[in-house]
């Protein structure tokens, strides 16, 4: 009976215990969420609202004519160093083969622009086309989801972001990337990647690359608004993303896909 | 910045096929395959010493305290290998100010200290808390302070109170050895979590890691007695050497199993990576994973412990083939870890072709910086063993005389 | 609650001491060092993204080119270059925005407009193509081409002119006689509006039929089949290419 007793007792000092420290971390709980509904309300520059807009791009294959001026007017935008190894957008050019051979370059990222390539005598190409490939800014990150920091994150719109001068430099994001898009800067040490150009995009303009494609190859809009560019795109056109079955939700969607591309 | 880029122009001539062109860097090179070796090392000597305290493996007495210092030596080099291949070791502290609770190397941290603080220094303390007190007696002036400050200045040797560290080291180890199999699954986690890669994402990494971890600490500590006991002109004790190599064996056999189970869920599965993963393992990897992880540091061990075994195999010989074999493995899971880092890298996302990795001499990410990550435990190790000697040749309790009751 | 201390074994104490120190000065130091705007709208420093926009631009945006530029928009708008926007071809002008005496490049030789005109097979069929080493060779683009409106007349006198993936394959094949016209009915218009346009494509299997029947009136050399139990279900093109047709 006694010690029924002193068991009962502990259970409820237990008990207790586990109440208090619940009820000490519900209010920051709870504070948070009030707080994050009065920040609902950010402005950045002039008069941007990160919370009124959301982003995304929408790239048509049939259009790209491989000419790599969105390459190389990112990396003189965003002052990406010329090596070509470092890359926050680029194009790929697929020749697919009658017999089969799936043959992929992007030389230099195509900053250059593309040259001829002869193919051996006998080979048949059945499809040949280009694809601009930039970070997806997937609504569901792993790069974002792996930083042990919180270096790398989802702006309210949508945006992908890297603090420079936070990141550790440990490249697990860059392992995380699915699509290749991260790299580390030699200069700064950091993990380095696409940023829609938000510098641009809160002024009101459209990233580097979209303003630089001659042929509206790119498009760049307000996804979840009843009407904006990317939003026609999406009506007008069958839509893929890279990679779906590792359910990052891309927002660069990809009209034209084909098999070949990943 | 020409550093990096006279680094990677000659690996442009190296690729195969089609790889992005961000991806010719590699990002996580040799360092950062000692990282999960030592660690594995760490939560395998740690694995073996309770055996002793939870399992009461008696035959295994001798290498207890040499598991437990042991496991904090590799402990306290760990990090430093991690820390030199961060871009920004300066910034390395923000792990602690803002983990992202999403993350697995986030949690690296807290594993790390909890396992450190809560198991490790904990666990030794416990163990060594009559020696302290001790050598705090015996010893003279900055030692005896040494000892007295090792101890916190603790004094009570009754029985009651040596009774008392005997159970707390026993709750230690009891919960030690899900710490243990945290630290290593963790780092396991780290790789098998990033579903970007598919040479890495396997829900079976954490554990293969696991037990690889096991089979190397198991085999360093049996290297470990090997070495030393000869050095202190004492014999070595046969039935605990058997003992060893017995664990070995097992640990060797799950680990085994495991990686084959691996090998055949992938060409079961026969996923959309296959083809560049196959091209990679008969190609690039051949040697380090078919040659060195599979036969050398698997195959002939374990046949060679099984063949001692066996047969009634003279002492002498029993003895030179356990350490060759513990030898073996040592090398074995040392390309587990590469193959595994290294190898995972070695291919594009886009699937459609193979990088190169050049491995440098000098500078942070060089060879040179990893030997020294590779000597330095065993550095720390010799001066554990200077200050805190192991060995328990004569019973202790009888010495100390029972003031305190 | 009054902690039972001194009912704890003597180690216990002496431990509790030295980790309540341990645990607690890190949390200290850790409320020092956080980022003040650490987790204000996410986890992450706000002002990182402050800082991300501060970044000065290079490329104005076409918008404020067309403020000042009159006549050269007005030309550009009209023709098929109006959606190229201004820099690019002449390069990043957002110093030129801010001080008229920096001037953007403008490009005059062969080798800008190849980048976007020069014939790959891997771009799209109908984008106007040229092969530069065999399309007037020592001349300026320029000297021909108003860039700011390239003249659909005079850039298509052959059909090549903007289909060229369509005349090098058809080079090659044994149709290369045949000129375009023969099976695609071309509005005079098309080579104006060519989406507009558009030219007529043959729909009939009796359209091939009229040289490749067995009955039909034409050279001895051209293949011939069975029309009417020739895979009666399909039309011809469907199988045949008739630009490469590669029957065997």
């Amino acid at each position: 009976m006694k010690t029924k007793a002193k068991n009962m007792k502990r259970r409820k000092f237990v008990q207790k215990m586990l109440l208090s420290l619940t009820a000490l971390s519900m209010p920051v709980v709870l504070t948070a969420k009030e707080k994050l509904k009065q920040l609902q309300k950010w402005i950045l520059g002039k008069d941007y609202n990160p919370f009124d807009h959301y982003w995304g791009m929408g790239i048509d294959i049939n259009k790209c004519i491989g000419c790599g001026r969105c390459a190389a007017a990112c990396k003189e935008e965003n002052d990406v160093p010329q090596a070509p190894f470092f890359f926050r957008t680029w194009v790929e050019r697929y020749r697919i083969f009658h017999d089969g051979e799936v043959r992929v370059d992007s030389p230099n990222g195509a900053v250059d622009g593309f040259e001829k390539q002869n193919i051996e005598k006998g080979k048949v190409t059945i499809r040949s086309f280009f694809v601009p490939k930039i970070c997806n800014h997937c609504d569901n990150p792993p790069c974002v989801q792996v930083c042990p920091v919180g270096a790398t994150f989802k702006t309210p719109d949508g945006v992908i972001l890297v603090d420079k001068d936070y990141c550790i430099g440990c490249r697990y994001c860059v392992q995380a990337c699915p699509y290749g898009a991260r790299f580390i800067n030699p200069i700064s040490k950091t993990a380095d990647k696409c940023t829609f150009c938000y510098h641009r995009v809160v002024q009101g303009l459209v990233p580097a690359c979209v303003e630089m494609c001659p042929t509206q190859a790119r498009v760049f809009g307000e996804i979840k608004k009843k009407a904006s560019p990317l939003v026609r795109f999406m009506r007008h056109h069958k839509i893929g993303v890279l990679k779906p079955a590792l359910n990052t939700e891309p927002k660069v969607y990809y009209a034209n896909l084909d098999m070949e591309v990943n | 910045m020409e550093e990096i880029i006279q680094h990677l122009t000659p690996l442009l001539k190296e690729i195969s096929g089609y790889i992005y062109p961000n991806e010719i860097e590699l990002h996580w090179s040799l360092l950062v395959v000692i990282y999960p070796y030592l660690t594995g090392l760490v939560a395998g000597a740690f694995i073996l010493a309770s055996l002793v305290k939870v399992f009461n493996v008696e035959a295994l007495r001798p290498v207890y305290r040499i598991a437990l210092l042991t496991a904090l030596a590799f402990m306290l080099v760990a990090p430093l290998s991690l820390l030199a291949h961060l871009g920004h070791p300066d910034r390395s502290f923000e792990i602690f100010l803002t983990p992202n609770v999403t993350s697995a190397m986030a949690m690296f941290g807290f594993v790390y200290l909890w396992y450190l603080m809560a198991v490790l220094f904990l666990e030794i303390w416990f163990d060594y808390r009559r020696d302290f007190i001790k050598w705090g007696q015996e010893g003279k002036g900055l030692k005896k302070w040494f000892y007295k400050f090792l101890s916190l200045f603790s004094k009570d040797v009754s029985p009651k109170a040596l009774a008392f560290d005997d159970k707390a080291e026993r709750v230690i180890t009891i919960l030690g050895i899900p710490s243990a199999f945290l630290l290593h699954g963790y780092v396991g986690f780290i790789f098998g979590s990033v579903k970007a890669n598919p040479f890495w994402s396997s829900v079976l990494m954490p554990i293969v890691f696991l037990f690889s971890a096991i089979v190397s600490g198991i085999a360093l500590v049996l290297l470990i007695y090997m070495i030393i006991t000869p050095f202190r002109y004492k014999q070595i004790d046969e039935k605990c050497l058997d003992t060893l190599a017995s664990f070995l064996f097992y640990a060797m056999i799950i680990d085994f199993s495991l990686e084959i189970l691996d090998f055949i869920h992938r060409i079961y599965e026969s996923e959309e990576s296959i083809h560049i993963l196959s091209q990679l393992v008969a190609g690039k990897l051949f040697f380090s994973l078919i040659i060195v992880q599979l036969i050398i540091g698997m195959i002939i061990p374990l046949a060679t412990i099984a063949a001692v075994k066996a047969f009634n195999t003279p002492a002498e010989l029993k003895r030179l083939l356990y350490f060759l074999s513990a030898l073996l493995v040592q090398v074995g899971i040392f390309f587990t870890r590469w193959n595994v880092v290294i190898g995972g890298q070695l291919f594009s996302k886009s699937f459609r072709g193979l990088t190169a990795y050049k491995m440098t001499f000098l500078g942070i990410e060089g060879l040179l910086m990893s030997i020294g990550m590779l000597v330095l435990p065993f550095l720390i190790l010799y001066v554990l063993f200077k200050l805190l000697p192991p060995w328990k040749d004569a019973p202790p309790a009888a010495e100390i005389p029972a003031e305190a009751t | 609650m009054k902690l039972p201390w001194r009912n704890f074994p003597e180690q216990i104490r002496r431990l509790i001491v030295v980790w309540s120190f341990l645990i607690i000065l890190p949390f200290f130091i850790r409320s020092l060092l956080i980022p003040a705007d650490f987790g204000k709208y996410g986890h992450f420093r706000a002002s990182a993204v402050e800082e991300a926009i501060a970044k000065e631009m290079k490329y104005a945006g076409h918008a404020i080119c067309y403020d000042c530029h009159d006549e050269e928009v007005e030309s550009k708008m009209v023709g098929v270059h109006k959606n190229v926007n201004c820099e690019v071809c002449h390069g990043p002008a957002a110093a030129h925005v801010e001080d008229d005496e920096i001037k953007p490049r403008a490009p005059r030789e062969r080798d800008s407009c190849p980048l976007c005109h020069e014939y790959l097979s891997s771009r799209p069929t109908g984008f106007p193509q040229i092969i530069s080493d065999s399309h007037e060779p020592m001349k300026a683009c320029i000297s021909c081409h108003d860039p700011h409106n390239p003249r659909g007349k005079e850039m298509a006198k052959e059909c090549g002119g903007c289909h060229a993936e369509i005349a090098s394959t058809k080079s090659l094949s044994k149709h290369v006689n045949i000129p375009c016209e023969k099976c695609h009915e071309t509005p005079e218009l098309h080579k104006l509006q060519p989406r507009l346009h558009l030219p007529g494509k043959p729909s009939k299997r009796e359209f091939c039929g009229g040289c490749h029947d067995v009955e039909a009136d034409s050279d001895i050399a051209i293949p011939r089949v069975e029309l009417a139990t020739h895979e009666e279900a399909y039309v011809c093109w469907q199988c045949h290419y008739p630009h490469l047709p590669e029957a065997e």
